[in-house]
């Protein structure tokens, strides 16, 4: 799960970290008013998206005036950002965040992400700050600080100030960013944290150490005892399809393709696509029914595959183990007559009790294409597909 | 023979006495394999599914001299339920739980490395179908009727995908020494490279299917191990070649996130390490067999 910037910024300086002064607004009176709170005279009004690359998008604005924050959150609100990062739709603004703009003299990059091949927390540094990390860790793998954190006693001070000097700071920003690295790495281990980016951490001219921009990211399987964290979930960030799925506990995916699929289970569901794919198709969507595929939940299945409006065919891909084929095609069934399926219909079903399901599937008087393998069923999909093409 | 498990296997089940233990404890038993007892903790003295229940683990070791566990545990408990097996000298652990948190999982392997190696328990998953030795034992979820005993191990990411392949390969009549599904996590107890040396070592395995997905190193670590160490050919294959980048495609540790997580980039390094990869999920039964001819010619 993502969170906003200035979500991750509350987080960081309940743990300690020192950000920049800011308030979130909805709206550019509210935007004018958290300015004249916050003070000063430099202010930088920030469009808060689950994305990268703002600035270059014209997602942040520096302005000096109250009339300036104002016509800079008028402009954000209500539009939606692309940046390199969000694809062509882009993300809605419905929040920004202003901020003080302070001075800074160098700007540093701090990371902190879940390393799958150490199986440890991996610490990430650099002194080229403000740049997308990837590019870095291409151009210049030397110029990158890295740690790894044993898991059985966590990140330790020296650790911490390894990183701090060979980030070139003096003895003073040294104090301030090994606070820093130790705190974010709290707020990383007790937030059940996957990923966390302050890019960049700024140095400012009276050596304090600030994140000036942060982004957070949590491990789903955690939130059950993280629920400060669930309850930053903004949907408006993600696919509504894929939202409605999460209400059913079904796992979907939007893609580009016209072959709807209902699968269960993650990597038949993958595998499914690929063999569309295989077989001169394009895969819509990707959707896990999961173990438990209740006809209620296959009914849902159907209703997200069918509101997206380029499938032109559905291959539902069942192999029964701890589900019994007779129940899915039940389900199947039950959820044909309840959903208008106006879209040929490809049934694939293996595993227990597979001859009872499709007893049922043929003699419930549904036009279903049916299918024994995996190959098959593709291809006839494929076929249906192209069919129901060229009729229209 | 097998690998991890046969028909004397004794197992234990914990969390026996839930809906999806209980369930598939019976399932276990009527399968073959030589349950022993199960743990919950506060229901010891009971009898449930006609095995003994214990409070703790070190209890029904003490009292069933079980050397194997799985646990139906929910994810909040399951880190803790596998370091107590672990602690109790339980010397394999299945872990069917889906939803453990990743840095617990990371505590968990931090945890079995403080016994030595000649104790240290292997784990199996999270988030896996099992264990299967065809015709012997089923530690696991999986239907046990799709899977033909003989000479050909399996290893596999994905549960669904593994029954697929076990059908094709019964279709072709292909049997299976030992299928074993690590799990759809980003950190797994045990991974391709683990069980491909156990299958290296097993006289009745002849060739392994490694059945991968996006995501993680694994399958480029397990496919340079093999090209060094392994005399027994290995058949390969990567799902999600159609899954889009930066997105989890359901499995928690299936997403492209780093350069070599693509399906295209890990069948390539498979290929580059002489592994013969299945060229579309529906031709794993029929690799396989390719495979299988080739070395008896």
């Amino acid at each position: 799960m993502d969170v906003h910037e200035y979500q991750a910024k509350e987080l960081l300086a309940g743990f300690g970290v020192a950000v920049p002064k800011g308030a979130v607004a909805f709206s550019p009176d509210q935007a004018v008013y958290a300015a004249t709170e916050l003070g000063g005279s430099f202010w930088a009004v920030k469009a808060q998206i689950h994305a990268g690359a703002r600035g270059k998008a014209g997602g942040i604005k520096l302005c000096r005036t109250y009339n300036e924050v104002r016509d800079a959150a008028k402009e954000l609100l209500g539009k939606r950002l692309v940046t390199i990062q969000t694809g062509p739709e882009g993300k809605p603004v419905q929040r920004v965040y202003v901020e003080t703009a302070d001075p800074f003299e160098r700007e540093l990059y701090l990371g902190y992400v879940l390393d799958r091949k150490a199986e440890r927390v991996r610490v990430i540094a650099s002194q080229r700050g403000g740049m997308d990390i990837e590019e870095i860790a291409a151009s210049e793998p030397e110029a990158l600080i890295q740690v790894v954190v044993e898991p059985a006693v966590g990140l330790q001070q020296f650790q911490a100030r390894e990183i701090a000097f060979q980030l070139g700071l003096n003895i003073k920003q040294v104090s301030a960013a090994v606070k820093t690295i130790m705190n974010a790495y709290r707020a990383f281990r007790d937030c059940d944290g996957t990923m966390l980016e302050i890019n960049p951490l700024v140095v400012t001219k009276d050596d304090r150490v600030l994140a000036l921009d942060a982004k957070m990211s949590f491990d789903d399987n955690a939130m059950f005892r993280r629920r400060n964290i669930a309850d930053m979930h903004d949907p408006s960030q993600g696919d509504p399809r894929e939202a409605q799925a999460a209400e059913h506990n079904l796992n979907y995916i939007g893609l580009e393709g016209e072959i709807g699929c209902i699968v269960n289970g993650a990597g038949l569901a993958m595998a499914t696509m690929d063999m569309i794919k295989h077989a001169g198709g394009e895969p819509a969507n990707f959707l896990d029914v999961g173990g438990g595929a209740s006809p209620e939940r296959v009914a849902t299945a159907f209703r997200l595959v069918l509101s997206d409006r380029n499938v032109k065919a559905i291959l539902v891909n069942i192999f029964a183990g701890i589900n019994r084929c007779d129940w899915i095609a039940e389900g199947v069934v039950k959820a044909a007559r309840e959903v208008q399926i106006e879209v040929p219909l490809i049934v694939r079903l293996a595993g227990t009790n597979v001859e009872a399901g499709q007893k049922i599937l043929s003699e419930s008087g549904l036009d279903l294409i049916t299918a024994d393998t995996l190959t098959e069923a593709a291809r006839k999909a494929v076929q249906a597909c192209s069919d129901a093409k060229r009729a229209h | 023979m097998s690998i991890l498990i046969d028909e004397k296997t004794p197992i234990l089940v914990q969390g026996i006495t839930g809906d999806k233990g209980t369930f598939h404890a019976q399932e276990m038993i009527a399968y073959g394999s030589n349950v022993v007892g199960g743990v919950t903790p506060g229901k010891g003295g009971r009898t449930h599914v006609g095995v003994p229940v214990f409070d703790t683990v070190k209890e029904a070791v003490r009292e069933t001299g079980a050397t194997t566990s799985i646990t139906f545990v929910a994810p909040p408990f399951a880190a803790d339920a596998i370091m107590e097996a672990a602690d109790a000298g339980i010397r394999l652990i299945c872990s069917i739980t889906d939803g453990i948190p990743a840095q617990d999982m990371m505590r968990v392997k931090r945890y079995l490395m403080r016994y030595p190696k000649d104790r240290r328990s292997m784990v199996v998953g999270p988030n896996c179908a099992g264990i299967i030795s065809p015709g012997k034992s089923m530690l696991g979820i999986m239907p046990g009727h799709i899977y033909l005993q003989g000479n050909v191990g399996i290893i596999s990411r994905s549960g669904t995908l593994g029954y697929e392949a076990a059908s094709q390969m019964m279709a072709q009549n292909i049997g299976i020494s030992t299928s074993v599904g690590i799990g759809g996590d980003p950190i797994n107890g045990s991974s391709f490279l683990d069980h491909l040396a156990l299958f290296e070592q097993d006289p009745d395995t002849h060739a392994v299917l490694m059945i991968g997905e996006i995501g993680g190193p694994q399958e480029a670590e397990a496919s340079a191990w093999i090209k060094q160490n392994m005399s027994k050919p290995v058949i390969g294959f990567v799902a999600g070649l159609t899954a889009p980048k930066g997105r989890r495609m359901g499995h928690a540790g299936a997403i492209i996130s780093a350069t070599g997580d693509s399906a295209a980039e890990k069948a390539e390094i498979m290929r580059s390490y002489g592994l013969t990869v299945a060229p579309d999920p529906g031709s794993f039964g029929l690799t396989v067999a390719q495979v299988m001819s080739q070395r008896a010619a």
